[in-house]
């Protein structure tokens, strides 16, 4: 089928210019693709919680109270600091097309390298330049530990989803034997790393019990937002993500560009390590997961990849999460229920992704490059 | 030092256990290895094996647990593996979704909901199976090494050798190998000639689906004889690196799976060797070599040129 | 086909046509691209369900609603883009989706084929991958596919943009004996000479509605010229006169004619120069090999061939996308290996590509930021890697407005365009900031007949202010029309390259037919 039937130039189609109501309905259009599936997904949950015979309500008014009241929601803020900071190197990194999905690797590593180095170099330096230089080490160590998947995508075409993940295996290992090893606390049995004064934590935005980590995570979502609208990085980074043959054509040098964006994601996933580690928790213990990234991922999409849009979606999260970890205690269940509730936002944000589409189908709401990130053969050896 | 270590290696026990273990590992990879070639040769990506291995596994244990047979445990586990991947038919292929975002959401699901219904099921308790009962073959299991090992195993694997070289036939010299193929090929022209492109996809996902909800099964069934939450530790994703180094050649499969089953299992032959690594260091050899073989083979993967594209007749 | 109606989001595509094939005939179904014909076609062919009208095989009422409806009825079609999956054999694809049973029917297929093969009078070799093939040869096997399960009507969609003149003749030998043994032959085309060659009746499409017929009888009768002025009125009615001189509306295979003296190269500064260039070809396309030629200021220079012979590889090493394994390309004397797509482009050297929508543009960036895209980073439109909104703006609407690209406003997304203004994008894009040689790949495929013009125009232009332009085309009319030299490129070598004058048309043929044959 040629496309010039589908594109008749003697009919041409005429786009009618955005009036202001049409701008307001694709608005609301994009405000309902994004709220519903998260309302359709809690509801989803409730029946589930149903059929497993847990009450939903309390389930639901337990994560509101545990989430929000009574100074609850300075926990949920806390939490937003690595969640934002992952978001915005997943979002980085997805704009690109790229599947960086060794955010747990980079993170725990950061995480090990920070909490082991953090005690000594908090007591030989003056603070603000230990908390600078920990934050710089976190961030090198995501960004280094993205090297090898980074050259391989760039060089071979190989699938990124599978080294990122391999490494990220790597790195978990790797990271309890760091505490288990070097940084073990020498005055405890359990396998963790000393654990820093609180004194020698980051600072609490003045009233609150939130640690400044949360303004780095501000930060560092609007330098992410500006970066991709407004420089010729970002830029030629959306151009590869949305299609990394017409790249080509405008002589974007896709080698460098993959190896700069995985270095970045993986800074900012490195940065969000050293903001939980160093305003929260204050030391790693060995097999400690909390698993952020697997749980930002379905936020980013709902928020469209945009840096900016993704806050309040996190917000919404953290107060989920926080309200659920007591929750799900509340009705006997493992934490790791979670995990289904976010499963279901995914699921019902395709789904309503679908049925709201006037395009056709076969065309996604992702960068169309995304899709084709396992297109691209292995055995792309050719380079523009 | 070295000379010790080296004697401790050359044992007999080493080396049974070794190829004991691998195959033990290996045969979930194969299952699910082979489900995904199949998948991949038709141009649809599971990303969502790990999940699909999961709800294989967990299903093939309540089976087996309170089947009180390993083939029930089996059973449930084709058929969890089989209804998950219907999720994947009517998402990606039949309305045109995204693969790769629904195979996120159903590993992120596997996992979530498998331990969800674990905890619901047997609370903190981890029960365990009796240890599977195994088909000797009566000549060779007299050989040294390789009787013990190779030619004691529960009658599964025999099968499972079998279902390998049935399914190399039908990529040879069926029609449905060749549909297989020309979906992931060009998909354009088997709709042309007249095939559905929609069938032919649906059911090499199925078929994945299940393949993977036996690997699972076996995996929690036979393997470890107990269902943990996360059990798979990644095992769905060797498997589509597996698929992807096999370039579809069932024989391959087979091959890398015993390989990368060898590699898992190491950590055990080791100890039993009287060599003693720490647990993290032996976690990490699996996906070092994964890591490894990638690299080697950067350049000779090969990978359908419609993989992961949903196709729409008529649309661009 | 009575009737038949459809209409697409904002496009009227066909509407009430009806039309008709006999058995023994060949009826031509003409009409400029974009008239509707692929349409039609597509519903024939059970691709496209109409939204009115019916379609009668043999007098009796029938519905197809599938491709293997259409198969089953015995209309088979040979489509515009392959459907043969390169990486399979000959056997293999003629395999695909013959049967129903589990096993691979290969002695069958064998049979079958050397039957087929023998009726049609071509030889084919069964275990030969497809994308070995030569072009000529894989289209003998697409209507082999085609009449596969025994046909009552042949659909060829535009099967002559993929031959040479030769291979022209060849098929119309084929389609010969098909009428003989009485098939009915739908062909598909928008080039005026070929319908008044191979066909016995003409039907003309014009904006989705039949304009006219010619039967049988009026074409035996009257003679060419006369047909073709009628054809053309029926084509454009009131605009005849201003299209009549395009090539595609010529009663006869372009004559080839002097160059205008002033563009006469000879004398002129060497702009461009290939030498021993060798680029491998991407996946089972073709590359080049051992590619010398020289381009002069203010000359057309044509690369003609067959679609598929390594133009795009010749394209993309001279702008810089792909590395040259072997040989030299120098701008202006000077080598450019080291240099950037977007260094070329700054001296001056632009590639309007073939591939426009998914290459050429980045569908979901607005039509402004498109226009740059060859200039990041580069002032005045960013300053310090940032963008400057209110420069991009500015000179887009420009453009827009001395390129009359069709769009409601430069922050339109591009992707929604209609393909001739995308073009014009391109086109607005490389032949903007002084270009100096520009490599154009099929610059007019698939546009209907005054954009066409309009790009030719273009390229005219630009030779007069003294650019140069390599027109890469497999439309030889075309080359022939524009062009001052042609050079032939076959399976990746160029073969010759002739001066345009008379004969220059068969010329080119014979060394595309030559290094086939070779």
């Amino acid at each position: 089928m040629t496309e010039a039937a589908l594109t008749s130039e003697s009919a041409a189609a005429t786009v009618e210019a955005p009036t202001r109501s049409a701008f307001a309905l694709r608005a609301l259009d994009v405000v309902i693709r994004s709220i519903v599936p998260v309302i359709l997904a809690l509801i989803a949950g409730g029946l589930l919680l149903l059929a497993l015979s847990r009450n939903p309500l309390t389930f639901y008014g337990q994560v509101w109270k545990s989430g929000v009241e009574n100074g609850a929601w300075q926990d949920s803020a806390i939490l937003m600091a690595p969640l934002l900071l992952i978001a915005a190197g997943l979002t980085v990194a997805f704009r690109a097309n790229i599947w960086n999905l060794g955010y747990s690797g980079q993170f725990l590593l950061a995480a090990a390298l920070v909490s082991g180095w953090g005690p000594s170099l908090v007591q030989r330096l003056p603070l603000a330049v230990a908390f600078v230089l920990l934050f710089v080490i976190a961030g090198l160590a995501g960004a280094i530990w993205t090297i090898i998947p980074a050259l391989l995508k760039a060089w071979y075409g190989t699938n990124e989803i599978i080294t990122t993940l391999m490494t990220s295996f790597i790195a978990i290992d790797l990271a309890n034997i760091l505490i288990k090893g070097p940084f073990q606390d020498p005055t405890v049995t359990i396998p963790q790393t000393r654990v820093l004064p609180f004194s020698d934590m980051l600072p609490s935005i003045p009233g609150t019990r939130i640690h400044c980590g949360l303004l780095i995570a501000f930060a560092a979502v609007f330098v992410v937002y500006y970066a991709l609208s407004r420089t010729s990085w970002g830029l030629r980074l959306r151009i590869m993500g949305a299609n990394p043959r017409a790249a080509r054509h405008f002589g974007v040098d896709l080698k460098r560009l993959i190896v700069t964006v995985f270095l970045a994601s993986g800074f900012l996933i490195g940065l969000s390590a050293a903001a939980d580690i160093l305003g929260l928790w204050g030391y790693a213990r060995a097999n400690w997961n909390p698993d952020y990234g697997d749980t930002v991922i379905p936020f980013v999409f709902l928020a469209r990849l945009n840096p900016l849009g993704v806050v309040p979606f996190i917000a919404f999260f953290s107060v989920l999460s926080t309200g659920g970890d007591l929750a799900t205690a509340e009705v006997n269940l493992p934490t790791d229920f979670m995990l289904v509730l976010v499963a279901l936002i995914l699921l019902f944000m395709t789904i309503i992704e679908w049925l709201g589409r006037s395009r056709p189908l076969g065309t996604s709401y992702l960068t169309p490059g995304l899709k084709q990130a396992l297109r691209a053969p292995l055995a792309a050896r050719r380079s523009g | 030092m070295s000379s010790l270590l080296a004697s401790q290696l050359v044992t007999n026990v080493f080396w049974t256990s070794v190829i004991a273990g691998g195959l033990l590992a290996g045969v979930p990879l194969m299952f699910t290895a082979l489900g995904e070639a199949i998948s991949e040769r038709a141009g649809v990506l599971n990303i969502g094996l790990e999940g699909m291995m999961l709800f294989g596994a967990y299903a093939g244990f309540l089976g087996a647990y309170y089947g009180h047979t390993v083939w029930l445990g089996f059973l449930a586990g084709i058929g969890a593996g089989a209804a998950t991947s219907l999720f994947m038919v009517v998402l990606c292929v039949w309305l045109g979704l995204d693969q790769i975002v629904v195979g996120i959401a159903i590993t992120l699901a596997g996992g979530g909901i498998t331990s969800v219904l674990q905890g619901a099921e047997f609370g903190n308790t981890y029960p365990r199976l009796g240890a599977v009962s195994t088909a000797p073959i009566p000549l060779l299991r007299r050989l040294p090494v390789l009787g013990r090992s190779l030619f004691e195993q529960p009658p599964m694997v025999y099968l499972g050798l079998a279902i390998v070289a049935v399914v190399a036939w039908v990529f040879r010299s069926t029609n449905v190998g060749l549909n297989l193929r020309a979906a992931g090929e060009k998909p354009e022209a088997l709709d042309q000639a007249g095939v559905s492109v929609k069938a032919t996809r649906s059911w090499a996902a199925l078929t994945t689906g299940a393949f993977a909800g036996l690997g699972g099964a076996y995996l929690s069934v036979v393997s470890a004889g107990i269902f943990t939450p996360f059990i798979t530790q990644g095992q769905g994703y060797i498997a589509i690196v597996i698929a992807m180094l096999s370039r579809g050649r069932a024989g391959l499969v087979l091959i890398f799976s015993f390989a990368f089953g060898v590699a898992l299992s190491l950590a055990d032959s080791l100890q039993i060797a009287g060599i003693n690594l720490s647990a993290d260091v032996v976690n990490m050899i699996p996906y070092v070599s994964i890591i490894a073989a990638l690299i080697i083979f950067a350049r000779s993967s090969y990978l359908p040129p419609a993989l992961a594209l949903p196709y729409v007749r008529g649309a661009r | 086909m009575v009737g038949i109606t459809k209409r697409y989001p904002g496009v009227l595509a066909n509407d009430g046509v009806t039309f008709t094939v006999k058995r023994g005939e060949v009826r031509c179904l003409l009409g400029e691209n974009g008239a509707g014909k692929s349409t039609l076609i597509g519903i024939l062919s059970g691709f496209v369900r109409p939204d009115a009208g019916s379609i009668r095989v043999d007098g009796a009422s029938v519905q197809i609603d599938s491709p293997r409806a259409a198969l089953d009825l015995g209309i088979g079609t040979v489509y515009q883009h392959s459907a043969l999956i390169p990486a399979l054999t000959v056997l293999e694809n003629l395999m695909l989706g013959d049967s129903r049973a589990l096993r691979l029917g290969v002695a069958a297929a064998r049979a079958r084929l050397a039957e087929l093969a023998g009726s049609l009078g071509v030889d084919v070799d069964p275990e030969m991958r497809v994308a070995d093939l030569a072009l000529g040869a894989q289209q003998q096997v697409e209507i082999i596919k085609a009449l596969w399960r025994g046909s009552r009507v042949l659909v060829l969609d535009e099967p002559t943009s993929m031959l040479t003149p030769q291979g022209v003749a060849e098929l119309g030998a084929v389609l010969e004996r098909l009428k003989q043994q009485g098939q009915g032959v739908v062909f598909i085309t928008h080039k005026l000479h070929e319908a008044l060659t191979l066909g016995d009746g003409i039907t003309i499409l014009r904006q989705g509605r039949i304009a006219g017929t010619i039967d049988s009888a009026r074409m035996r009768s009257t003679d060419h010229e006369e047909l073709r002025d009628e054809i053309v009125h029926l084509m454009f009615g009131a605009q005849a006169d201003v299209y009549a001189e395009a090539p595609e509306l010529q009663d006869e295979l372009a004559e080839g004619h002097e160059p205008t003296p002033h563009r006469h190269g000879g004398h002129n500064e060497v702009l461009l120069e290939l030498r021993n260039v060798t680029a491998e070809g991407e996946r089972t396309e073709l590359g080049v090999a051992e590619v010398s030629f020289d381009l002069r200021e203010g000359e057309i220079l044509g690369v003609a061939g067959v679609d598929g012979n390594g133009q795009r590889a010749l394209a993309e090493v001279i702008a810089g996308q792909r590395p040259a394994a072997r040989g030299e390309v120098l701008l202006f004397g000077a080598p450019v290996e080291r240099l950037s797509v977007a260094a070329r482009q700054k001296l001056g050297l632009r590639y309007v590509t073939d591939d426009r929508l998914h290459e050429g543009i980045v569908g979901s960036f607005p039509v402004g930021i498109n226009l740059f895209l060859k200039r990041i980073g580069q002032p005045p439109f960013w300053r310090r890697g940032r963008i400057q909104r209110a420069v991009v703006d500015a000179r887009a609407t420009e453009l827009v407005r001395e390129f009359e690209i069709r769009t409601p406003s430069v922050a339109t997304r591009a992707g929604t365009l209609s393909g001739g203004n995308v073009q014009k994008l391109l086109l607005a894009r490389e032949l903007s900031f002084s270009p100096r040689v520009v490599v154009f790949n099929k610059p007019t495929y698939g546009l209907d007949v005054k954009t066409a013009t309009s790009v030719r125009e273009q390229i005219r232009r630009l030779a007069s202010i003294g650019g140069s332009s390599l027109v890469i085309s497999t439309d030889l009319d075309e080359l022939v029309e524009l062009c001052d030299r042609i050079a032939v490129l076959s399976r990746g070598r160029i073969v010759g390259v002739i001066a345009n004058g008379h004969g220059a048309a068969e010329e080119v043929g014979r060394l595309m037919v030559g290094a086939e044959a070779a």
